[in-house]
């Protein structure tokens, strides 16, 4: 088991043919995902990386079965995109897009009310069950399949806790990269929700950052809905108010959102945090043998 | 990107929302000209700097005189005006604006954010205006009201009313404050403001609701559709050093401490100020090179780092994924060579190629400190910069 995808799991590239999508997807398809077509306007009919080029998500979605889009496109074009991956009718909406405005994310989440599907990010990695499915643009090669499920909004550290759990062998379940901007799809209380089902998962880690109040909710989630054990570990404590720290959404605006809040929260909450992102694997290997 | 007052004022009029009448002046001369031009016998001169607290902080005057404008705008250009908002070296004041005087009955606070929690567009309101918003919130937090607007029915009569009741409007300035903020949400909408803020609004002796200040911060990622924004971007008000960055597509935020870090990746970036922090330095900077770090990007980020006359030490923290970290060590070597960095390097590389990245550094013959993992860099950072 894993959660939301695995080595049935068929992908269509949006943006197939771009600089980032053709890159990527080749590094998805070489870690033995099944990407089995790509969506680029008026390059339809023809083949990229091996598969089918189509005009349309509708078109791609009928002539493959696929259920999973992953999204390159541009952001000017990028809410579009989404929208055209849900209307098409796939369960999940991968956008590793970065600099998509807000307020179009604004209108994206509303609108993706009214459909029977899941988006991850945008401007985030993607996501990995490993040995079976890679979507997005983390390296495949730090991850092992194993017991441990990550949750971040970082990319690169999300690599950290991959590695460092590969490293002491407690490989991971599924990784979901939640992504950096204010306005986002799944956040850390849906993905904590499908590993606290997985069977597969034994434990999770979860790294958050500066901005915003999802940690803090996720803390009174994990206080009353998950019994697996948690690590986390927040970024951003020397982060000055104010300051937009990269990511869109890393910012301590209106007194809200610094990392000693989050924490104070995750330890009231009874989750394992550590103060030095170094210390996510080691932790996480002595919850589980305890 | 932060817009002055004026800038917003102007925007504020064009779509409909009362302001005072006012003109933007960059000499003392064309101060007292504006206010000839605007007429009556009371005015308000104020220093067009992006930070709040200007009041306090002699940047807004009140003058009754054409010679009292042109005194008090001779005493604001071509200073620094330093507010609890500005930083220590405070802002350059280039241009000040000029005001007609307004009668103040009440002051009231509106602004408008999206509310990431609900992921919509949102109101705030109170009737405590004038004053800190985030010292009101955080000691009555009853005198807060919010809205949330549905991104598809857009902002509804019903929610007007829950805000001017709150405030207590009368039913003539009900009517007046739901016309300004339904205008508001169309400014903020076509704008793409990531803040708008009133902060106060007023209601003056006559009787009537009008943006006495006004701020708009416009969202950096939707510049591309804000053209004639853009154009009103005011450098003299933003961290040299950050806009620098900026074109070099680098993220850069200064810090107070002496140890440098070169991160990919902003979560890392962050991550690796926090542990030079936990072991007894401080951080110089956060500073993001992104995915691609080229020797080009990472030269420039050198550049940027070295600038700073604080450094003791620079720590290069580079999680090599996609990127092959032979690669980086080449960016590395070749940029310490360029640059000529005259202070310890650390640099923790990890990733695809490690080994391999490893080798090219410690075959340089630089004066480069290899780290194993993240709390070796960060203890090897701290000893090199003598913390």
């Amino acid at each position: 088991m894993s959660i939301l995808v695995n080595k049935d799991s068929k992908i269509i590239c949006q943006g197939i043919t771009g600089n980032q999508g053709s890159f990527h997807a080749e590094q998805c398809i070489a870690y033995g995902t099944q990407v089995v077509a790509g969506v680029t306007p008026g390059r339809g009919g023809e083949d990229h990386l091996g598969v089918p080029v189509y005009n349309t998500m509708r078109e791609a979605v009928a002539k493959t079965g696929a259920d999973v889009s992953m999204i390159y496109v541009p952001a000017p074009f990028a809410a579009d995109a989404i929208l055209e991956a849900a209307d098409s009718g796939v369960g999940l909406i991968v956008c590793i897009t970065e600099g998509i405005p807000v307020l179009d994310m604004v209108k994206v989440k509303s609108a993706l009310r009214s459909f029977d599907c899941r988006l991850i990010g945008p401007n985030c990695p993607g996501i990995i069950t490993p040995d079976e499915c890679k979507i997005g643009i983390m390296p495949g090669f730090i991850h092992q399949k194993g017991k441990i499920g990550v949750v971040s909004r970082s990319g690169t550290l999300t690599y950290e806790a991959v590695y460092q759990t590969t490293q002491n062998g407690l490989g991971q379940s599924t990784c979901v990269g939640i992504g950096g901007d204010p306005v986002r799809g799944m956040n850390f209380i849906d993905c904590l929700q499908l590993f606290e089902a997985d069977p597969e998962t034994e434990g999770v880690v979860m790294v958050g950052e500066i901005g915003g109040t999802d940690e803090e909710a996720a803390a009174e989630f994990i206080k009353s809905d998950v019994s697996k054990p948690v690590v986390a570990y927040i970024a951003g404590v020397t982060a000055p108010a104010g300051k937009r720290m990269g990511h869109a959404g890393a910012i301590i605006a209106g007194g809200k959102g610094t990392a000693e809040d989050k924490f104070r929260a995750l330890d009231a909450a009874g989750v394992a945090t550590v103060r030095s992102p170094a210390e996510l694997g080691s932790r996480m290997q002595e919850l589980l043998q305890g | 990107m932060n817009l002055h007052e004026y800038q917003s004022k102007q925007l504020f009029a064009e779509f409909g929302i009362p302001v005072p009448e006012g003109i933007a002046a960059d000499s003392p001369e064309a101060a007292a000209l504006a206010a000839e031009k605007l007429g009556g016998d009371l005015w308000v001169v104020k220093a067009q700097v992006h930070a709040g607290g200007r009041g306090k902080a002699g940047g807004v005057k009140l003058a009754r005189s054409t010679d009292e404008v042109r005194q008090y705008a001779e005493e604001m250009l071509g200073t620094q005006l330093v507010t609890h908002q500005s930083g220590p070296e405070g802002l350059p004041v280039n241009i000040v604006y000029v005001e007609v005087g307004s009668q103040i009955e009440r002051e009231l606070y509106l602004s408008m954010l999206v509310d990431r929690e609900v992921s919509k567009v949102a109101f705030i309101a109170s009737a405590a205006g004038g004053m800190d918003i985030e010292q009101v919130a955080a000691d009555t937090p009853e005198q807060i009201l919010t809205v949330a607007v549905s991104a598809d029915a857009g902002l509804q009569p019903y929610q007007a009313r829950q805000l001017a009741f709150g405030l207590d409007l009368n039913k003539t300035q009900s009517r007046q404050f739901a016309d300004l903020i339904q205008k508001l949400y169309q400014l903020f909408c076509d704008c793409d403001a990531s803040l708008v803020e009133v902060n106060p609004l007023i209601v003056t002796k006559a009787g009537d609701v009008l943006a006495l200040d006004a701020k708009i911060n416009i969202e950096d990622n939707a510049l591309f559709r804000q053209v004639r924004l853009t154009d009103m971007r005011d450098p003299s008000q933003e961290d040299a050093k950050e806009r620098e960055a900026a074109e070099h597509d680098l993220n850069y935020v200064s810090l107070d401490g002496n140890i440098a870090c070169m991160v990919n990746g902003a979560g890392l970036a962050m991550a690796t100020m926090d542990l030079i922090k936990l072991h007894g330095g401080e951080p110089a900077n956060f500073l993001d090179v992104g995915g691609g770090a080229t020797s080009e990007r990472v030269s420039a980020a050198f550049k940027l780092i070295l600038s700073n006359t604080n450094v003791a030490a620079i720590l290069v923290n580079i999680f090599g994924g996609i990127v092959r970290c032979d690669l980086i060590a080449q960016g590395i070597i070749a940029a310490v060579k360029e640059v000529g960095v005259s202070v310890p390097v650390v640099v923790r590389l990890e990733g695809t190629n490690v080994d391999k990245g490893r080798e090219l550094l410690a075959e340089s013959g630089l004066d480069i400190i290899s780290a194993e993992d993240l709390t070796d860099a960060a203890q090897k950072a701290v000893a090199a910069a003598g913390n």
